[in-house]
């Protein structure tokens, strides 16, 4: 809807870490800058504002994704998970856990997108996706470092954590596994 | 763990954009789309119509700013326009979209002329700075270089080239001002609290306790946040003009052109050596670009007046000033681009006199700072090599290159040594001791990634001789005791120095029985004045395996190993993110970081990380770093050197100088390319 001044809103509800939100948006904003600008959800980054750097990786509708290339006003009705929601309260998650003990960061800002996109992708290779290393109908994906680099590599880190943050990826997959 | 771990994997740590502020307003910067020349017209009018926009900023309006040394601060001061990219003009809007898109549709006319922009070695214009980056000479000579290298049995005269690079750090250059009774508050993205409210008090003409810069942290710099950029001063002249709150950042496009890289680079460098290898001449001359707008000389040849002794040697730069966005800082300034063409041409040296590289090295080591003569305050590259190379598997390497194949696959190794000066800056810090038995240490240093704020508190425990747990360390405000910035790998070490006098002076004060609540302070600026007279630098060794494609020319890089000698190391799991964090990016500057500059139009073409590659997850197999420990009474109380740079230093060359072993070529242009390696192989 026009409110006369030019710019057009429209009307969505979308759950955020748990919690639905009914939301007026400005049609032009991003998921990313309705997170960070009006949810006051500043935990995804934005790093490039163009889907190259995946600082703003969210989970949208359990799937990892560039929060900066997703216009607010389309999710209408999905779910989203932001890094602020993948702690179970006091209790970190296994990935953040396993961040801090492998210092798989260093300034801390492409982090959030790497644990969303962590998350994201520990559950695709449950799933049996595919990759560029396990081509389709190679069976399911052994989660070696290979496989975790290929996977995260959408996930800049301009610190250069990536030995550790691969390190990390390992370790809560082992605990996944166990 | 890093002290502010939790914080930041929950994504409750707030960086600068991310401050709630009532009632903020939002700006966009407008960059030149010509250039050089002038500004004739800003058509404010027309975006001033808009709905939700509330100014527009540009010289025909700006507030005049008190003249600083940065000329790329004097933003909107004239219509004169230096280089295509610069910062003409900024919509402030009450939302984000609303100044981006009035941003998009300002008109601006300009009167430009061609730009001047490619950086030759012949060009006429080159000068000779009055010196270089900081405070060195820009030429040193000592002998006859000319004669002897003629007279060298083996000589070695090589051109090697580095392309522009940018920083690129994670989280843009952003900040957030707000003007309150008279005073400044900005949230800013930088290296150092205390320079940039320093600057920002001397262009607003304020008293220097008016400016505020809170920074608790910061999304990664490496040099590009060092000193205040034009985001710090827009954000504070919108605030001003519109009496609002005002938040602003770059986006990743516009930092290519405003927050600075590192100057491309021309060296050709001259080693002459007896036939056994030993040096007799080391000539190292370096051609740089700057901008018109300030003069920033980097100080390429430096690494060459102290790491091999040589009786003749001669270094020198020389700048060309061009239509360009202004150079700056980059990791390592100097040495990263130095010791890629002195650590190359050390390694075709050893190709052409038959010696092992390692070897050639230990050679040609010094007893003392070849140009100053001055003796080291400790100096463990030897050891370094020799560790590595036991690490690393050298000894049974076979030199000839060329004779590692499997499949469509070609297999080499390299060496080349790093090194990195271990400077000092005078700071203050205070140290209070509350009644529960915990202690609270301040100083405006910052932790931009470097785990300063753990090693700090690791540093402050072991002065107060109380357990960490009982400590808390705040930095990054520059309303906290005075502090030098995170760069030249001295922060962790100039601000450790006087948290641990702080700490020592208030465990005296309680151990004499004061009661707390009790508080020290220190300022190390004598102290640092009264050190003696040692050339005070850390080493180490890169070694790198490739595997080459020799179909595609694609170059893998399986395996790097750092070996380092920097003083004590205070803090090994944060020390070794540094080290290989440092190395991936050497990686990056090896394989494939590259800006383009428009020879047409002038700026950066490559202009967004898409296009400008740094390396990703897949990029990076085996890195690793270990370290000597070393101890040396003549750096600081703690012993230690700096480690934030050092890791970049060599890497480059280590990967070319295997590239070599691999294939046979000599690349000597960076990055190393897939087509540079089908088009010479
Ligand atoms: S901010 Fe979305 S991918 Fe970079
Ligand atoms: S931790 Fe700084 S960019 Fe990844």
């Amino acid at each position: 809807m026009d409110s006369g001044d030019g710019v057009v809103h429209a009307e969505i509800t979308v759950t955020v870490n748990g919690a639905a939100r009914r939301l007026r948006v400005d049609t032009r904003v991003s998921l990313l800058d309705l997170l960070r600008e009006e949810l006051g959800l500043t935990g995804a980054k934005k790093g490039c504002d163009h889907g190259q750097c995946g600082a703003c990786t969210v989970l949208l509708d359990g799937r990892r994704a560039n929060a900066c290339l997703a216009l607010a006003v389309a999710q209408d009705g999905a779910e989203v998970v932001t890094v602020e929601g993948l702690a179970g309260g006091d209790r970190l998650s296994p990935l953040q856990q396993a961040f801090l003990d492998e210092d798989a960061f260093q300034c801390g800002y492409c982090t959030p997108g790497q644990l969303c996109s962590a998350t994201g992708m520990l559950d695709e290779a449950a799933r049996g996706r595919p990759s560029a290393v396990t081509p389709p109908g190679d069976g399911p994906p052994e989660l070696d470092d290979a496989e975790i680099r290929e996977r995260m590599s959408g996930n800049l880190c301009r610190c250069g954590a990536y030995v550790n943050i691969v390190a990390a990826v390992r370790a809560a997959a082992g605990e996944a596994a166990r | 763990m890093r002290v502010e771990g939790r914080e930041k994997v929950t994504g409750t740590a707030r960086y600068a954009y991310e401050y709630p502020v009532a009632g903020a307003a939002y700006a966009f910067a407008v960059q030149a789309a010509a250039g050089p020349g002038r500004v004739t017209a800003v058509h404010d009018e027309e975006v001033l119509a808009l709905p939700g926009v509330i100014a527009v900023l540009s010289h025909r309006n700006a507030p005049a700013l008190k003249p600083v040394e940065d000329g790329e601060l004097a933003l909107f001061q004239s219509d004169e326009v230096a280089y295509r990219g610069q910062v003409v003009a900024a919509v402030v809007a009450e939302t984000l979209d609303t100044a981006r898109e009035a941003a998009r549709l300002l008109r601006v006319d300009y009167d430009d002329r061609p730009p001047k922009v490619r950086l030759s070695p012949g060009d006429p214009g080159l000068y000779k700075p009055e010196e270089v980056n900081p405070s060195f000479p820009a030429d040193t000579g000592q002998g006859d270089p000319d004669e002897a290298f003629g007279a060298s049995a083996v000589r070695i005269d090589a051109t090697y080239t580095t392309p522009a690079e940018h920083n690129n750090p994670m989280e843009p250059h952003a900040t957030i001002a707000e003007w309150r009774d008279g005073g400044l508050t900005l949230h800013d993205s930088n290296q150092g609290a205390s320079t940039v409210a320093a600057t920002l008090a001397e262009l607003f003409d304020l008293e220097p306790a008016q400016v505020r810069v809170v920074a608790p942290h910061v999304g990664g710099g490496f040099g590009s946040k060092g000193t205040p950029r034009p985001n710090v001063v827009l954000a504070a002249m919108a605030a001003r003009v519109t009496g609002r709150p005002v938040k602003f950042a770059f986006t990743r496009q516009q930092m290519f052109a405003t927050t600075g890289y590192r100057t491309p680079t021309i060296q050709r460098v001259r080693l002459g050596a007896d036939a056994d290898g030993t040096l007799t001449t080391i000539v190292h001359e370096v051609v740089e670009q700057t901008s018109t707008v300030r003069e920033f000389a980097e100080q390429a040849a430096t690494p060459t007046r102290m790491m091999y002794r040589a009786p003749h040697r001669r270094t020198a730069h020389r700048l060309a000033r061009l239509d360009v966005p202004t150079p700056s800082w980059m990791r390592a300034p100097g040495e990263t681009p130095g010791m890629f063409a002195l650590e190359c041409a050390m390694d075709e040296l050893a190709f052409a006199a038959g010696v092992d590289p390692i070897e050639l090295r230990v050679r040609n080591e010094p007893d003392t700072e070849p140009e100053s003569g001055l003796p080291f305050s400790s100096r463990n590259l030897v050891a370094c090599l020799r560790r590595g190379a036991e690490l690393f598997g050298w000894d049974d390497r076979d030199p000839a290159p060329s004779v590692r194949r499997r499949g469509r696959k070609m297999y080499g190794t390299g060496v080349a040594s790093a090194t990195y000066p271990a400077n000092l800056s005078p700071s203050k810090a205070t140290a209070a001791a509350a009644p529960d038995g915990t202690f609270t240490v301040r100083i405006a240093a910052a932790d931009i990634g470097t785990g300063a704020r753990t090693a700090l508190t690791a540093i402050a425990a072991e002065a107060l001789k109380t357990d960490a747990s009982r400590v808390t360390v705040e930095i990054g405000d520059s309303a906290l005791p005075k502090a030098p910035l995170a760069g030249g790998s001295m922060g962790t070490a100039s601000w450790g120095f006087a948290v641990t006098r702080a700490c020592e002076a208030l465990r005296a004060d309680l151990d004499g029985g004061a009661s707390p609540p009790v508080e020290a302070s220190a300022d190390t600026t004598e102290e640092v004045k009264a050190r003696g007279d040692y050339a005070r630098h850390a080493f180490g060794a890169q070694f790198a395996e490739v595997e080459v494609d020799v179909d595609t020319g694609e170059i893998r890089v399986p395996r790097m190993l750092g070996v380092f000698a920097a003083g004590r190391i205070v803090d090994p799991q944060r020390a070794r993110s540094q080290f290989i964090g440092g190395m991936t990016m050497g990686l990056g500057m090896a394989l494939m970081e590259e800006s383009t500059m428009d020879e047409r139009f002038g700026d950066y073409v490559n202009h967004d990380l898409a296009q400008y590659h740094v390396p990703a997850c897949a990029d990076v197999r085996d890195i690793d770093a270990v370290w000597i420990e070393e101890s040396d009474p003549h750096l600081n109380p703690m012993g230690t050197k700096g480690i934030g740079e050092i890791g970049i230093v060599g890497a480059a060359a280590a990967v070319a100088n295997a590239l070599h072993h691999a294939t046979g070529l000599r690349l000597r242009d960076l990055p190393l390319t897939p087509a540079a390696v089908l088009t010479n192989l």
